[in-house]
């Protein structure tokens, strides 16, 4: 890696530090958004925005090849194909979205039935969605016609 | 059969998603070129076998939501609930609603949608990326099927929204100057729009109390019908909802729009998304939810006649083909609008309730028809751009000998749309003709017949520059379209002859349930006077 | 006091469709859009105000008849939320498509942006 990709180093392993971190509280938010304030899409969010922390400071041309275009598109379809999935099991229950799986006592991790299942999915699309938009808007070059030479 | 319902949104969306990861899975796809990154955005393209693949799952999602549809048709449904938790008293899960004007519009935004479908499948061939295209379209399907189908005001608004970031996306698809110039206008104003709408819901809300449509209209007359803060949500939601139908004073995206989107996807948004996200909804609105009063009415009607005259004149000024019919859109769909408004009005004053049905047979058999020919022309003209290069009418010429069958196909579309006899746009525009004047209103009467005149001159043009005469340069290397783009026209065009002569029989098994829809909930409310 | 509040959520709304409608600048019709956005999700939030009421979580312990009378309405921040996502999903759309309008036209302003007539 030469020096003028990304930020220095200083950026560079406080990002690698703290990155991690970020994406772990996401996954708590989403984990337990059937209890708290949260769920799929603030943790989704939260998730985005460790990858984001990782562009910023690696420069595009370095995260590209860790967070692959493909990659992207295969979690922000696998998420919502969960997500679809879920609420078609729920015709095992008799509707469309309903629980299928028991609920559980109230204010437990283990309760909520299928709506951990849904946040999850919903965990991995938006933090993929929001990701990849990211990667996408970061990938243009602001340059006109007239200001090319 | 109930689980049939919920399937209708769920196939489109889940055959989107699963396009999009087969799209990426590595493996079956060319080996990753070496070096930089242009290479690497090449080699991630899928071969041309998995587009085959891919293009086919996107066919089967559409036609197995067809053949739902058409099983839907006589099914006798009764509350869905989303998750199995609401019930009728309190109204507080999701509700879905599979009545008879849904199932028309699932019947409608289907077909047009498998045509179309079928149409790119050759058509698309000349842009990359054609998955994305694909996943797009089969959101957009969803969601049009989605917003008929939704029994509470906010779902609506969701729907609606997905429909409309999918079509912005497929408008800019071609990401030519043109093309993303129209879709930032049609952007911009298709958002302001939404956020009218959801103001609109907002205010209903914390009226009632409630989302579902039935429940709010339930309790709207204890708030009272002409309270300031009711009329500040009609104003907001009609407003909103005339923009998404482009109807004249807030049309200015859709010339634009519409002509610049691949023409699957024109066929796609002239029509169906005008009307399952502008007209549907605006009906369901009034006739459902609000209410119809002489005010509404009045609104309906006067948008409904402005659109048809001024549609008119701006068609007849263009020179190029797709400009034309987008023109034409707004034109007819002021046709169906006006129909409604002036069954409003009877309801609202105690007229006929027959006559008011025969008003909203005929608007909504006219949006079936509009839904078939415009979808058909729009197609045609795609396919006449694809052969010849150009959009520009004078350009063309000579096109009935260079490509039969696409010409054979334009020219029914046409003169459905222009009102000719034996084919079916004739026969809605007269029970709306015959349906205004029995209603009394002898001046809209005579517009609605003039305009018709007008839209026959349209296409008397159309034919003139575009099919006669001889083959003009642009037309003379012109060649027959690919048989995937002909098997779409030709269905369309049949569904134009047919739609025609099995008017009766249709009346009574798809329009008769859903003009009751729309009559039924102003028979409670006025106090259920009996037919 | 009580409809004075609605009403910031309108100017607000007003402030928004006159960006959109009086700025000839891409970037700032985009920020027109996004007050209208939160303008509405404001009105949102609003409707489902109470006065000193508590957030509709129903912790442990807490006895469910009290606290559904004491809590503000959950559902307009469901609508919210919702609204939230459909936003993000729009800004994204319109950022993309303002750069490549950039990339074509060499610029953002809407008065040079007219390929198409009308």
């Amino acid at each position: 890696m030469k020096q003028h990709h990304g930020m220095t180093s200083i950026v560079k392993n406080t990002a690698r530090l703290v990155s991690g971190f970020i994406a772990v509280f996401g996954l708590y938010v989403a984990l337990t958004g059937h209890l708290a304030p949260g769920g799929g899409f603030a943790g989704g969010v939260i998730l985005a925005a460790s990858g984001v922390l990782i562009v910023l400071a690696f420069g595009r041309r370095f995260s590209a090849k860790v967070i692959t275009d493909r990659a992207v598109h295969i979690a922000d379809a696998a998420g919502a194909g969960v997500f679809l999935l879920v609420a078609l099991l729920g015709f095992l229950a008799g509707a469309f979205f309903a629980n299928f799986i028991p609920t559980g006592e109230p204010h437990h991790l283990k309760s909520g039935g299928a709506i951990p299942i849904s946040n999850l999915a919903i965990f991995v699309k938006v933090g993929a969605g929001l990701l990849g938009a990211f990667m996408a808007l970061s990938a243009f070059r602001l340059t006109s016609k007239e200001s090319k030479t | 059969m109930d689980a049939l319902v919920p399937l209708l949104v769920v196939v489109p969306f889940g055959a989107a998603f699963i396009l999009v990861a087969l799209a990426n899975l590595p493996g079956l796809a060319r080996r990753r070129a070496e070096g930089g990154e242009s290479a690497g955005d090449l080699a991630s393209a899928p071969g041309p076998r998995r587009h085959r693949v891919l293009s086919l799952l996107a066919c089967a999602a559409v036609l197995a939501n067809f053949i739902i549809a058409l099983a839907l048709l006589r099914a006798d449904i009764g509350h869905i609930y989303v998750g199995g938790w609401g019930d009728e008293k309190s109204a507080l899960g999701i509700e879905l609603v599979c009545d008879g004007l849904a199932k028309l519009m699932v019947v409608i935004i289907n077909m047009v949608a498998l045509v179309s479908i079928i149409f790119s499948w050759s058509y698309m061939r000349r842009f990359t990326k054609v998955w994305l295209f694909e996943a797009l379209f089969l959101l957009m399907t969803g969601a049009m099927n989605g917003v008929v189908l939704a029994g509470d005001l906010f779902n609506m608004y969701v729907f609606l929204e997905i429909a409309a970031i999918s079509s912005y996306a497929l408008v800019a698809f071609g990401c030519e100057a043109e093309e993303l110039e129209a879709a930032f206008k049609y952007l911009i104003l298709g958002t302001v729009g939404s956020a009218f709408i959801l103001v609109g819901v907002t205010i209903l809300y914390s009226l009632t109390g409630h989302l579902n449509m039935a429940k709010v209209h339930e309790l709207l007359p204890a708030v009272g019908q002409t309270s300031p803060a009711v009329l500040l949500a009609a104003a907001a939601l009609l407003g909103g909802l005339a923009l998404k139908a482009a109807m004249v004073p807030f049309h200015a995206w859709l010339p634009d729009a519409h002509p610049s989107a691949p023409a699957p996807i024109s066929a796609m948004l002239s029509g169906v998304l005008i009307k399952a996200a502008g007209i549907y909804a605006l009906a369901r609105i009034v006739f459902n939810v609000l209410g119809p009063t002489t005010e509404y009415a009045a609104i309906l009607m006067a948008l409904g006649v402005v659109s048809m005259v001024v549609g008119m004149f701006l068609a007849l000024g263009q020179q190029d083909f797709k400009r034309l019919l987008a023109y034409s859109s707004i034109s007819q769909a002021g046709y169906i609008v006006l129909a409604f408004g002036v069954a409003a009005h009877l309801l609202a004053t105690g007229g006929d309730r027959n006559i008011a049905g025969l008003c909203i047979f005929g608007g909504l058999f006219h949006l079936f028809n509009h839904a078939a020919f415009k979808s058909l022309l729009f197609l045609s003209s795609g396919s006449i751009e694809q052969q010849t290069g150009t959009r520009m009418l004078k350009e063309m010429g000579g096109l009935t000998r260079r490509m039969p069958v696409t010409s054979f196909c334009c020219r029914i579309g046409a003169l459905s749309i222009a009102g000719v006899p034996p084919l079916n746009g004739f026969f809605s525009k007269l029970i709306i003709i015959i349906g205004l004047a029995l209603a009394g209103q002898l001046v809209l009467a005579a517009i609605a017949a003039g305009v018709a005149v007008g839209t026959l001159l349209m296409y008397v043009k159309v034919q003139r520059y575009a099919l006669e005469g001889e083959p003009s340069g642009a037309a003379a290397n012109a060649r027959e379209a690919p048989a995937m783009m002909c098997v779409g026209l030709v269905l369309l065009a049949v569904v134009c002859v047919v739609a025609g002569l099995a008017l009766l029989p249709l009346r009574d098994v798809v329009f008769g349930p859903a003009e009751d829809v729309l009559l039924g909930a102003a028979g409670k409310l006025t106090g259920g006077l009996t037919p | 006091m009580g409809i004075a509040i609605y009403m910031l959520a309108f100017a607000l709304l007003v402030v928004g469709i006159y960006g959109v409608i009086a700025k000839r600048n891409v970037i700032k019709i985009i920020l027109g859009i996004l007050i209208i956005d939160y303008a509405v999700n404001m009105l949102l939030v609003l409707v489902g105000y109470r006065r000193d009421g508590v957030a509709p979580i129903l912790s442990e312990g807490q006895d469910a008849k009290a606290w559904a009378a004491t809590s503000v309405d959950p559902l307009p921040q469901a609508m919210v939320l919702t609204s939230i996502v459909i936003g993000l999903g729009l800004t994204a759309l319109m950022v993309a498509m303002a750069i490549r309008l950039y990339q074509k036209y060499g610029t953002f302003d809407m008065n040079e942006i007219r390929k198409l007539k009308g």
